[in-house]
């Protein structure tokens, strides 16, 4: 067959000239972070996303390429940014809290949480046993929500489809336990200040017991899918490599910090919400790769059920609300014949509670990582700022690093391994 | 390979003592050294940053930066308020840093060469607040678009404006009707 030459003058590409971009950079700022071999073409510029599915979300990257091989990255984020900080300054400690869902939306109750410990921090707020129980169950089922979406999103982008297909089935029963007990399968707002917005369903019990007989069956199926097929391991083994002193230094948090070797969970570290009334694991890595972040998670999904088990035998009688009528509204029966709390009612549901002036961090360990709250209050029932140390921000920040000298085909798993939720890096 | 581990480095430290020994180690360089909920912040003037952090890191092996971020505390002077959470993995302790701001002069030494992640938080704080951080590699916005104005995380800006769809005021239409210009 004859085979016809293309002029490189005339091919038709996807390259993008240095003079072209449109990475909301000047010229200048733009030349400081390519190589110089990209002034004269001898590298590639490639852009990458906002659009594109495995970039989890509205991720750009532009990608300079020698060949195959990625020279640099740069990542451009904010294509999500939503103000959530800014609106959380203009409504009540109260009215916050379905903001947090939006940032990091895989994972609705360890946002929900993490803000609620720090308004409980910052006011004083004591929670009942029963719901700091029932916050460790919800805790856990959030994480390996997250995680199912993780590692369905993460084959998928490797070439491995009916691994999204088995993880999807499973959320299912994790996101009818989400609405059983707040009414919304995604947006939950369940966790309040004080404790949780009312007591769970009678059923409540069946719908974790399903997980937990159903659950440990099908995670040896997702691991006779991946954990020693040879093309899962050829994809990810020696892949997007960190070292722990390098995750350290970039600020990354849970799997991604733990594959790496660092022993680190928020859980264990600083225990909230009574996690250390329970016995259980944290896995940790050691060659910091894409495969190692697998393993970790794959673990913690074991070691999830784990704390599920023992909290479902372990859980309380009892409210689930703080009886601090200055924080957490009056039971309805009350109302009717109690004119203190009629006017407990009244202005928590209009001014809301006030906190005092100061400032505090609380966070927990969500999917992702170290997800934190700062919080600073000026007196008000309004916060003066409320700013998300957003796992992802920090996990997605060194990509530029981990990248460089890897193959083209091998950010996608890289991606895929950090996981990041762009609701969360943008916020 | 994947280890199991049931312990964490360290067990959860005390911080009674944190405020004293800190104090000691940092006397000349700390204006302050505030206590809120069992959290130590070391309140630090902006000329002595840099060595407060880097003393922090290297001596007292706070090595990691949690967060940094930005308050507002308008209509107060100082105004602007930059918080550094820091984490010791060795010592399982936080601590936060604080360097207060004035409104007329919101610049900042950037921390990029104590700590390698400062360097999208600034730019972040840059974006959202308009604090100028000398010497940072790569100052320019993050997460707003180049050519967005002002700082909106500042509190003089609104949450939301909503423009009239429809008005008889002369001079509100003029303003806002886009003419055809020549």
């Amino acid at each position: 067959m004859e085979q016809t030459l293309i002029q490189v003058e005339d091919a038709p590409s996807n390259q993008v000239r240095l003079e072209d971009v449109q990475l909301d950079i000047t010229f200048e700022q733009l030349k400081r972070l390519v190589s110089p071999r990209a002034l004269t073409g001898e590298t590639m510029l490639l852009n990458m996303g906002p659009q594109h599915p495995s970039t989890h979300g509205v991720l750009r990257l532009l990608l300079e390429l020698d060949g195959e091989t990625i020279v640099n990255c740069i990542p451009d984020i904010g294509y999500l940014h939503t103000g959530i900080e800014k609106t959380a300054e203009s409504k009540t400690y109260l009215k916050a809290i379905p903001l947090t869902d939006r940032t990091d939306y895989l994972a609705p109750m360890s946002n929900n949480l993490a803000f609620c410990g720090a308004v409980e921090k910052l006011v004083g707020i004591e929670v009942p046993l029963r719901a700091q129980y029932l916050r460790v169950i919800l805790m856990e089922l959030t994480r390996m929500n997250s995680h199912l979406v993780w590692l369905g999103t993460h084959a998928l982008d490797i070439g491995a489809m009916s691994v999204f297909l088995y993880c999807m089935r499973e959320r299912e029963m994790i996101l009818d336990i989400y609405e059983a007990v707040s009414g919304a399968r995604m947006m939950s707002s369940y966790i309040r200040p004080g404790g949780l917005w009312r007591d769970v369903p009678a059923h409540f019990p069946q719908l974790v017991q399903r997980v937990l007989d159903v659950f440990p069956a099908r995670l040896l199926e997702y691991e006779k899918l991946l954990k020693e097929n040879p093309m899962w391991k050829e994809r990810t083994v020696g892949v997007g490599k960190i070292s722990a002193e390098d995750a350290i230094a970039w600020g990354m948090t849970g799997p991604c910090l733990r594959g790496s070797g660092v022993n680190y969970d928020v859980r264990k570290a600083q225990p909230y919400s009574s996690y250390d009334h329970f016995e259980f694991s944290v896995p940790v890595g050691s060659a910091g790769d894409v495969y190692d972040r697998y393993l970790c998670r794959m673990e913690e999904f074991h070691q999830s059920l784990k704390i599920i088990r023992q909290a479902m035998a372990k859980l309380p009688p009892g409210p689930v609300m703080t009886d601090d009528r200055k924080v957490a509204p009056p039971p309805k029966h009350e109302i009717a014949y109690s004119m203190e709390s009629l006017i407990h009612h009244f202005k928590l549901w209009t001014e809301g509670f006030k906190a005092p002036e100061g400032e505090v961090y609380f966070a927990v360990e969500s999917g992702k990582g170290e997800y934190g709250v700062l919080l600073s209050g000026d007196g008000s029932s309004k916060p003066r700022r409320v700013h998300f140390r957003a796992p992802s921000f920090h996990n997605l920040q060194p990509i530029s690093q981990i990248s460089k000298g890897a193959l083209l085909a091998d950010i996608v798993a890289i991606i895929g391994s950090i996981d990041i939720v762009l609701g969360d890096v943008d916020r | 390979m994947v280890k199991l581990v049931s312990q964490p480095i360290c067990p959860v430290a005390d911080t009674r003592d944190l405020p004293q020994a800190l104090r000691q180690a940092l006397s000349d360089k700390i204006s302050e050294v505030v206590v809120f909920r069992d959290e130590v912040t070391l309140v630090v003037p902006r000329e002595h940053i840099i060595e407060v952090l880097t003393h922090l890191r290297d001596v007292q092996q706070f090595n990691m930066l949690t967060d940094e971020t930005c308050v507002d505390y308008y209509p107060r002077e100082p105004r602007f308020g930059i918080l550094y959470q820091l984490y010791s993995l060795p010592r399982n302790l936080r601590l936060r840093v604080k360097v207060m701001l004035s409104e007329y002069d919101p610049k900042m030494p950037t921390a990029v060469g104590v700590y390698r992640n400062a360097n999208w938080l600034e730019r972040e704080i840059y974006d959202l607040f308009g604090i100028h951080f000398e010497g940072h590699p790569d100052l320019r916005r993050i997460l707003l678009p180049a050519n967005w104005q002002g700082h909106p995380l500042r509190k003089e800006v609104p949450v939301a404006v909503e423009e009239n769809a429809f008005s008889f005021n002369r001079a509100r239409i003029d303003a806002q009707k886009p003419y055809a210009t020549e």
